[in-house]
């Protein structure tokens, strides 16, 4: 039972507190890339939540089997980024052949993610808190539903901003960096809730 | 060669600038800037990695099959940053542990990788290395920019040490060393640069 409560609390404080996009600033490139539209939104962080789910989980397998054993450490730079890249690979491969529709829903996002610094962040954070496997599991499960969660937020907001005046230097970046920061407020009233 | 090297220098400051053109690479970076000096410490790791990877980039040019080259690339930068984090973690540990995962995350960081593959990859490796050198200082002049006004009104230091005539009234605006403000603050920078310097919109996307 208590495993279970901790696994719940490192799920919810990596969606609410933690959220890796509004407090550790991880992923922001596609963020601001491609929060124009919902649609995309949807489908570029269905593919962000499994890769990192199952990344997180994958590297920590390599990093305390692998690396520790052999004591390659400091690789680990090298070793997670060639890991997201296969898996990521292999994933888009076995798409394609099992449902087409999924292929299309997901295909182009999915190499996008290969530099998608979320991800790697997610694999160096589990090492620094020391989880175990469960829990980096559950981690980049979390932190990819917290990622979608905020993209979806702001791709719905940039959807009704189309007709706002904004100020001609705000355009574009600007003032979703703004919306961003706002954002960033409203979740800080999550804060202190759960402590991970 | 002096003045095209100063051209260089001046289009990444300038019209190029990463940051606030194509709003590349912030990721791994604004989480520290809430400090000057561990901005100083990231931004001299990572104009020592996209200087260097873009020379050894251009170097290995012609060797570097075209379909793998981003991976390649990535091998390059990372080889690098783990020579940045070594020296990091052995000379200035505290500031180590403060960074954390975000020495690591040069390695995503979309400059390093747009230099490399925009420059290195059809330049020789002289004018590489000094296109990344150019390309860090441009992003790290910004990012020092950003760290400087957070620090000042969010601690009322700069440095970790007080200023004379201005800490000792200040009102510390708490929000600026937390996560919005981050967001605010570049989002500030990028409007006043925007409407001020540079006011045609090309590169923009």
């Amino acid at each position: 039972m208590e495993a279970f409560t901790g696994l719940t609390a490192i799920f919810f404080a990596a969606i609410f507190t933690n959220n890796i996009l509004l407090t550790n600033y991880l992923g922001m490139c596609s963020f601001l890339g491609v929060s124009r539209e919902v649609k995309t939104s949807i489908g570029l962080g269905a593919a962000v939540v499994f890769t990192m789910a199952f990344t997180s989980a994958l590297n920590w397998l390599v990093y305390y089997y692998v690396l520790i054993p052999m004591h390659l450490g400091h690789f680990r730079f090298i070793v997670f980024i060639i890991v997201i890249a296969a898996f990521v690979q292999v994933v888009e491969m076995i798409i394609e052949r099992v449902s087409e529709p999924l292929y299309n829903a997901l295909g182009i996002f999915l190499p996008l993610i290969t530099v998608n610094c979320a991800i790697l962040g997610v694999c160096l954070f589990m090492l620094i808190r020391d989880y175990t496997f469960a829990e980096s599991f559950i981690y980049g499960f979390g932190s990819g539903i917290g990622w979608m969660l905020a993209i979806l937020a702001m791709a719905g907001i940039r959807q009704n901003m189309k007709r706002s005046k904004v100020p001609k230097g705000l355009e574009g970046p600007g003032i979703t960096l703004i919306i961003a920061g706002i954002m960033a407020l409203a979740f800080m009233g999550f804060s202190g809730m759960i402590n991970i | 060669m002096p003045g095209k090297i100063k051209k260089q220098f001046l289009a990444s400051i300038g019209r190029d600038n990463p940051v606030f053109v194509q709003v590349l690479g912030i990721c791994s970076t604004l989480a520290v800037t809430n400090v000057l000096e561990n901005t100083v410490v990231m931004c001299l790791g990572l104009i020592f990695a996209t200087a260097c990877s873009s020379f050894t980039v251009s170097l290995l040019r012609r060797q570097i099959p075209g379909s793998i080259r981003m991976m390649v690339e990535t091998l390059i930068i990372a080889a690098y940053v783990i020579i940045v984090d070594l020296v990091i973690q052995a000379t200035l540990p505290t500031i180590s542990r403060q960074l954390g995962p975000y020495v690591g995350l040069i390695i995503t960081n979309c400059i390093v990788m747009g230099r490399a593959e925009a420059y290195a990859l059809n330049n020789p490796p002289l004018p590489s290395l000094i296109d990344g050198v150019a390309a860090g200082v441009g992003y790290s002049y910004i990012l020092m920019i950003i760290a400087f006004f957070r620090e000042l009104t969010g601690s009322a230091t700069i440095w970790g040490h007080a200023v004379p005539g201005f800490s000792s009234w200040w009102v510390n605006w708490s929000i600026m060393v937390m996560a919005p403000g981050a967001f605010f603050a570049l989002a500030g920078l990028i409007w006043i640069i925007k409407t001020y310097i540079v006011t045609d919109e090309t590169g923009g996307k």
